[in-house]
């Protein structure tokens, strides 16, 4: 996916809304900028699938050599879908994650959180204050 | 340096803005947390060298006629019987055998008649608080006590090639130098007192210089370095690195209500023939014995224990973790924590509540990581 047409969190999550069959899904990853800060990843905590999140309530965690991280859901729903390649294959995270670096699909049962996402402008220009 | 101050930077910050670092405040200095991955950084220490900045340790220079005698009343090693060239570690404890500080000193050569006072290389973190200590503790003696950290510069070379890359450049033999002793020596037209000492492990050296001298002697160094798969390292991977060395870290494996006994570190207690402050505390805990003590852990899966993470075994509580990372040299998590001394034996299986999730662990011996001789 191109990451012109993602939206994203404040905390670096990025998100891919699809309808299908009437409900809406996000998609979710982490952004390059955020990959690129934690570095040399060890470990990631995939959620059930069928676990229900909450708006900006971390759902999973993924863990570096340096400290461990929560991945926060962007929206209220239930997690239908997780990427159970990523696991064995952390590297996939950094090499290509706006693709096959997604981690989980929630069926959105409350859109308001979208409201709070940032389009890939706003978020290029939060980190670019964030490397200052 | 205090909190709320704008966070001090070494000589070579520019250099480390420059070439990739992520700055961070550290203990009141600007200090690269890493340049590059912290694996790969790591890796190249223990393959080949890595060069850390360490510039932000405190200096001080304990001169008088009676530094000698002054310096042997507050730390846990003596000082007196120390030859020129020698460094000692040793531990600054309050009277209660609490651990203010744990420092390196060095017998220090200024000049050709033999006239020498103390170098005190101490935590940054407790740098003014060492600095108030020793003052409060002179009373009548004729001490000068300096702290000149902002007027020297200090890097470390450390790694099975560090040692081969810099004895060519420097008149001194390095090969020849023992561990914990130092030299000062001319290095690219600056005056250095380079040490074999460091903080990873490995062999190698620490140099101390003139502020102003640092970034051309750096600069050279890690031209060479590159030539060998060597780099600069930052504290990220310093810490990576002495943990899996086992070495304990101030703030982490040691603070004011640790004690030495209990931290492991026997070795740098010298209890003979003399007096300390601290001494009486750090005999009874010795007879005493101690209720908890520091152990290595090793985990089988990937989750990291961190610092403050419970240690269990069945439902009771019986220690915490205080430092913890994913090992790059075993690729897995090691820690280091203080558990109950009943349980302290290495091949006691433990539990681990990391977030709220138990992961088992097991009790190993220290280090974790031993070079090869």
């Amino acid at each position: 996916m191109n990451p012109e047409q993602l939206l994203f969190a404040k905390t670096h999550e990025w998100i891919a809304v699809a309808e299908e069959d009437g409900t809406k899904i996000a998609t979710l990853g982490l952004s390059a900028f955020a990959i690129e800060a934690l570095t040399d990843l060890v470990y990631i905590d995939l959620p059930a699938v069928g676990r229900k999140v909450e708006a900006e309530q971390p759902f999973c965690e993924v863990e570096s050599v340096k400290a461990v991280s929560d991945i926060y859901a962007p929206v209220e729903g239930e997690v239908i879908a997780v990427n159970d390649a990523l696991p064995n294959a952390l590297e996939t995270l950094g090499d290509d994650p706006y693709d096959a670096g997604w981690i989980a699909k929630i069926k959105i049962t409350d859109e308001a959180g979208l409201n709070n996402l940032l389009d890939h402008a706003a978020y290029q220009k939060q980190c670019n204050e964030e490397a200052h | 340096m205090s909190d709320n101050s704008t966070p001090a930077k070494t000589p070579l910050y520019d250099w480390h803005a420059d070439n990739g670092g992520r700055m961070v405040d550290f203990a009141g200095w600007l200090m690269p947390v890493q340049y590059r991955s912290i694996v790969e950084e790591h890796q190249a220490t223990r393959n080949a060298v890595g060069l850390f900045d360490i510039s932000h340790m405190g200096r001080l220079l304990i001169d008088g006629p009676d530094a000698a005698s002054f310096l042997d009343s507050l730390l846990t090693r003596s000082v007196v019987d120390m030859k020129p060239h020698q460094i000692r570690y040793s531990l600054v404890c309050n009277e209660q055998g609490g651990i203010l500080d744990d420092v390196l000193t060095y017998r220090v050569v200024l000049d050709a008649d033999q006239s020498s006072g103390f170098g005190l290389v101490v935590n940054a973190s407790n740098r003014e608080k060492i600095v108030a200590w020793l003052q409060s503790q002179v009373a009548d003696r004729s001490v000068e006590i300096r702290d000149v950290t902002t007027e020297y510069a200090m890097i470390a070379l450390q790694g099975p090639k560090a040692i081969e890359l810099l004895d060519p450049l420097t008149p001194f033999e390095l090969t020849s130098m023992r561990y914990y002793t130092g030299q000062l020596m001319e290095f690219d037209g600056a005056e250095c007192f380079v040490s074999r000492t460091g903080y990873t492990g490995e062999d190698g050296c620490e140099i101390i210089c003139e502020a102003d001298k640092i970034v051309g002697i750096w600069q050279r160094l890690i031209d060479e370095a590159h030539k060998i798969g060597g780099s600069a390292v930052g504290l990220a991977a310093r810490d990576t690195l002495r943990l899996e060395a086992g070495m304990p870290l101030y703030g982490h494996e040691l603070s004011e209500s640790i004690n030495p006994v209990e931290a492991g570190l026997d070795f740098a207690i010298n209890l003979q023939n003399r007096d300390f402050v601290g001494k009486d505390a750090l005999v009874e805990f010795r007879k005493k014995g101690q209720s908890r003590v520091r152990v290595g852990l090793q985990l089988e899966d990937r989750r990291v224990p961190r610092e403050g993470c419970r240690l269990l075994r069945g439902d009771s509580e019986i220690g915490v973790v205080t430092s913890g990372t994913f090992s790059p040299t075993f690729e897995r998590p090691i820690a280091m924590g203080y558990v109950k001394d009943t349980v302290a034996a290495p091949g006691t299986t433990l539990t681990v509540d990391i977030r709220g999730k138990e992961h088992s662990a097991t009790v190993v011996p220290l280090p974790f990581y031993e070079r090869g001789k």
